[in-house]
């Protein structure tokens, strides 16, 4: 449950490429221990904004700072950030060749203990069983790829999962599927950004933002928002 | 079929310098990730040897083991009987506890027909400084024979190792040779692989090279697959990642000689820091119904495998250290 101290506080971001405005006067809240949907059609910045706040390579923002857990981190490097308790799922998953999937899910955070290590793939509906023993590569459906990053994320703890497009994808987790594994976050005390283009994915949100053209054009309760996102796709 | 018989060579276990010399090689095996509790059982066919001494030789039926020192090495015939299938390795413990020196090892396999034979080789010097080690091996595989031949090597920090690894393969119709050579504990030195395999009638050979080379290391890696009979198949994968100065060259050439021949090679290198890397395929075809081909991917680390690895924590460094070994199919270790 969302316990009303700010996680996430992007204050003013803009990013700018090329002579193109990607983002522009971004303000986000994300409270501790909550669900927060941003919802937005392709190309609306919902990725840039996750690469923003995360700290990814040539995702500096041009104006305004974001802070995490009270401290300024727009200068840290991704690596300080995600030790402080910040993550990120991408959309598309890094397509790692040869690391063993069990040495995967541990890097996060080397102390899980071998019942945690299953839970997280149980979590994402794989056999640990089956896929411990085996290694990240070409031999991976999508699909599987996707449900193993969900479970690294899972597997971390951390304090707050940007999980972009976590539905998306071939051969990818139910829709039902989904929403349990955010809820299951949520309900271990890690607050989520649900990245999504689906405004029923963003039911099980406890608020959230809609994106559009490179700005956030409202926040607020999960179903005030889904009414203004679908009013506007038409 | 019945296996031969083959004395077990006697091995003087009252003197206190064989010891010795055992254990410190042994120890070193152990480090560089041989199964030691294996070789100790005696229930594995086996050979160690340290510099030019033949510190220990068992075999089981159907494989004989003889080995007689050169004076800069060992020469060693190993010999699997027709129809033979060993259930376990046979186990190879290559290496010098000294600093300097030269060890040449001179091998000479013959895998009789139908056999199933599995080597796990492994080559130590923990603490090389000016020493060269080098294996001349020439292997026969007969027909329908199968041998599969891993051989790892552990060099210690100082980088002081010159290894020339050279084999001549032949492999008979549906004949079947796997091999894996890997360099990524310690320093590698200066590296030569030199191999060259003909490939008769449905035969197939496989060749993997993973070797991880810092500093100023040297590593040059010369394969030559020649697919010479009909429908006979081959691949050359060669996994190296290179930082600091180190350079690497690798030669792949890949001959589809008859019809129905299928060959491939598949290079992919990771370059960090100033180092360098080559690759220089070669494809001869010389049948219209044969098929040869290769890929290369050189270049540096992954951006999105790199983000992804430091959302998670990991430092640059670390993070980049984690993707090579996993190409080289190590993460720990």
């Amino acid at each position: 449950m969302p316990s009303g101290d700010v996680l996430l506080d992007v204050q003013s971001v803009a990013l700018f490429r090329e002579g193109r405005t990607i983002l522009h006067d971004i303000n986000l809240s994300v409270l501790a221990g909550e669900i927060h949907a941003l919802l937005g059609v392709n190309g609306s910045g919902k990725s840039s904004l996750a690469y923003v706040i995360m700290g990814c390579e040539d995702y500096h923002p041009d104006a305004g700072r974001i802070l995490f857990a009270g401290r300024d981190i727009s200068d840290l490097p991704m690596h300080e950030r995600a030790r402080m308790g910040l993550t990120l799922a991408w959309q598309e998953p890094a397509r790692f060749d040869g690391l063993p999937i069990g040495d995967y899910l541990t890097l996060g955070r080397p102390t899980i203990s071998r019942d945690e290590l299953w839970e997280a793939l149980h979590a994402v509906a794989l056999d640990p069983a089956t896929y411990l023993p085996r290694a990240l590569d070409r031999t991976l459906s999508g699909g599987e790829r996707k449900r193993i990053e969900l479970a690294a994320v899972y597997a971390m703890r951390p304090r707050l999962a940007i999980l972009d497009e976590p539905d998306s994808g071939v051969d990818v987790l139910s829709f039902g599927d989904i929403q349990q594994l955010v809820r299951r976050m949520a309900r271990s005390g890690c607050a989520v950004l649900l990245i999504t283009h689906r405004n029923d994915m963003a039911s099980i949100a406890d608020r959230a933002s809609v994106m559009n053209a490179g700005t956030i054009i409202i926040t607020g309760a999960a179903e005030e928002a889904r009414r203004v996102y679908t009013a506007r796709r038409g | 079929m019945k296996a031969q018989q083959i004395p077990v060579m006697t091995m003087p276990h009252n003197d206190p310098a064989w010891a010795r010399e055992y254990e410190a090689i042994l120890q070193a095996y152990e480090q560089a990730g041989g199964p030691i509790a294996a070789l100790r059982s005696g229930r594995v066919a086996a050979l160690v040897v340290s510099a030019n001494r033949v510190l220990g030789a068992i075999t089981v039926p159907g494989v004989a083991i003889n080995a007689e020192p050169l004076p800069d090495g060992v020469q060693a015939q190993i010999v699997v009987a027709p129809g033979v299938r060993l259930e376990r390795p046979v186990h190879l413990c290559f290496g010098m506890i000294a600093e300097t020196g030269v060890q040449r090892i001179v091998a000479d396999y013959e895998i009789g027909a139908g056999a199933q034979v599995e080597f796990l080789a492994h080559c130590t010097f923990p603490n090389a400084r000016d020493l060269r080690h080098i294996m001349d091996a020439t292997v026969r595989i007969s027909e329908d024979a199968h041998m599969n031949y891993t051989e790892a090597h552990y060099h210690g920090p100082h980088g002081g190792v010159v290894v020339e690894a050279r084999a001549g393969v032949a492999i008979g119709a549906g004949g079947r040779y796997f091999s894996t050579f890997s360099l990524v504990h310690g320093r590698v030195g200066r590296l030569l692989i030199d191999y060259i395999a003909d490939v008769a009638a449905s035969g197939v050979v496989d060749l993997t090279s993973m070797v991880y080379g810092v500093g100023d290391d040297d590593i040059e890696v010369r394969e030559v697959v020649r697919l010479n009979g009909e429908k006979a198949r081959g691949l050359a994968k060669t996994r190296i990642a290179v930082r600091d100065r180190a350079r690497s060259r690798v030669f792949t050439t890949a001959e589809g000689n008859a019809p129905g021949t299928r060959g491939h090679m598949d290079c992919a290198e990771i370059v960090r820091g100033d180092a360098v890397a080559e690759n220089i395929p070669t494809v001869i075809v010389r049948s219209d119904e044969a098929h040869v081909t290769h890929e290369a991917a050189i270049g540096s680390v992954n951006r999105k495998e790199l983000e992804t690895l430091m959302a998670r924590g990991l430092d640059e460094d670390t993070a980049v250290d984690v993707i090579i070994r996993g190409m080289l199919g190590r993460l720990s270790g």
